[in-house]
């Protein structure tokens, strides 16, 4: 992995909890404890019922492809090495979004509804980030 | 209280355009304010309201450069590159409470010579959810975030990168007419199709330059625009609209609709005009695809016919709707759309370097920050 020392995120206390998931290998969302809506990406207030009460729920880690892009262009240092990589965004099975990149996988045979599952890779001591391959 | 035909563009100006400057930004935009100040025939200290594009001059540099005695009203809209349109709104409204008579637009920036665009964005607060769960896998750019969105268009619709390289082809023909512009070589297709991936689908010629310069506007009560200088440009409805999840693209429901599609319907039935009466189209082009989208989200077309529209000449100086007849952000220059209001006005002037036929009625809109959408029409007086 490259150097990703100016882009490593900076969690706070509303998303510690996801970042802390990813290090021991679980994909966290946050749930509604109200009104049980899965929300991504992870803050404070339900756009449903507007309770600030939060649970988090570990994932199923599977989804289906709905966009993509191939990155060619080194927009920053860090990731020069990496070039080029494909970003996904993907439904999860609980009914929210995310972006990772893609591993195990030659871009050319990706298209809409390919099923996915997320994996982890380690990127320093306090950082995992989540990637996605292909399932099964 | 409705604001339609409250306020009319009454000055314009441009810096040159540049690509590598010494000069600061604040330098830049005091050099265009004073350019559209002195086309308005205006003293700069009759400048009663500022607008400044934000992450730039702060309305005191104005108040310290200009002498301004009275500054009554200051504002910013911070919304990327769809700011610059919808501060057409905020003066307006502004005007119309009356608070103020002559409202001054402005921007001045160094996207070429000072920061570029894969540092600028992470210190954007807008972004900050992008900064924490997007940007340490890779996705940092604009031009990556919306490749996304013009990926999906693609597989939904079927629309092509051949497609996209209409608008680049057509932006460039209208930008070799304008001596102001950066880029003036005329392009094929087939140059587009061979220009270097970026992100794809996003090729190097789907994408915005990186420009040095300024723009400006001032914008005054109309009532007392048909005395000035200039022939006044009135503007008949504004709007802005922000898109679901408008902080994460990859949250969003629809990812081929942007904010673009809430405020048209807004600005369309306050002008009291259809589509059928613009005739010409001033439409931010961060990228190509942009420019498709936001012509089914202002309603030319349904969603998904975009691709087809733009084909045949259609957004030409002779075609069904003259689109970026400056040469827009993708050839002219990246001023994040300030420069698309001035060439409206022109255009609506008759005075523009591409002058579409019998221009009376046209729209500039803007686009920004992941989504956001801004909105005017404006017609001759």
């Amino acid at each position: 992995m490259s150097d990703h020392a100016r882009l490593l995120p900076q969690p706070t206390p509303d998303t510690q909890p996801y970042w802390d998931g990813l290090k021991a290998h679980r994909l966290r969302l946050q749930r509604c404890a109200d009104c049980g809506k899965v929300r991504h990406y992870p803050r404070p207030v339900c756009d449903a019922c507007y309770s600030m009460r939060v649970e988090w729920i570990d994932a199923s880690g599977r989804g289906r492809l709905h966009s993509w892009t191939t990155t060619h262009h080194a927009f920053h240092p860090g990731f020069k090495p990496d070039l080029p990589y494909t970003l996904l965004t993907v439904d999860l099975d609980e009914g929210v979004r995310m972006n990772a990149q893609l591993r195990g996988l030659d871009p050319a045979k990706l298209h809409t509804g390919l099923p996915v599952r997320v994996d982890f890779e380690r990127v320093t001591d306090g950082v995992t980030l989540p990637v996605f391959v292909p399932t099964s | 209280m409705s604001l339609r035909e409250v306020g009319a563009v009454t000055g314009v100006g441009e810096t040159q355009y540049m690509r590598g400057t010494d000069r600061t930004p604040l330098s830049l935009q005091l050099e265009a304010s004073l350019r559209a100040i002195e086309d308005a025939g205006l003293k700069p200290t009759e400048i009663d309201g500022v607008i400044p594009y934000g992450h730039g001059a702060v309305a005191e540099d104005f108040i310290t450069n200009f002498g301004i005695p009275d500054l009554r009203f200051s504002a910013t809209t911070p919304m990327g590159g769809a700011s610059a349109v919808a501060s057409i709104q905020c003066a307006v409204a502004a005007i119309g409470a009356g608070i103020c008579n002559h409202v001054l637009l402005s921007l001045g920036r160094t996207g070429y010579s000072g920061g570029r665009i894969g540092t600028r964005v992470q210190q954007m607060p807008q972004f900050r959810l992008i900064s924490e769960f997007e940007m340490p896998s890779g996705a940092i750019a604009p031009a990556q975030l919306y490749a996304v969105m013009a990926r999906r268009h693609m597989e939904l619709y079927g629309t092509t990168s051949r497609q996209f390289a209409e608008i680049a082809v057509n932006t460039r023909r209208h930008a070799s007419l304008n001596p102001n512009a950066t880029m003036r070589n005329p392009i094929t297709v087939d140059d587009h199709q061979a220009s270097r991936m970026i992100s794809d689908p996003l090729r190097l010629l789907d994408c915005s330059l990186e420009s040095d310069g300024g723009a400006a506007v001032v914008i005054s009560a109309a009532e007392r625009a048909r005395d000035m200088k200039q022939r006044p440009v009135i503007v008949m409805g504004a709007a802005e609209g922000h898109p679901d999840s408008p902080s994460a693209i990859t949250q969003r429901p629809d990812l081929t609709t942007l904010g673009l599609a809430k405020a048209a319907p807004k600005a369309f039935a306050m002008a009291g005009v259809t589509r059928d009466d613009i005739d010409v189209a001033e439409i931010y082009d961060c990228f190509t695809y942009i420019v498709l989208c936001q012509i089914e989200d202002l309603g030319f077309c349904k969603k998904g016919e975009g691709g087809g529209f733009v084909q045949d000449g259609a957004i030409g100086l002779g075609g069904r709707l003259p689109v970026n007849t400056h040469g827009g952000l993708l050839s002219q220059a990246h001023m994040a759309g300030m420069n698309h209001i001035v060439e409206l006005t022109r255009q609506l002037r008759g005075t523009a370097s591409a002058q579409a036929p019998d221009a009376e009625i046209g729209l500039v809109t803007g686009y920004g920050d992941m989504g956001d959408g801004a909105l005017a029409i404006m017609r001759r007086a």
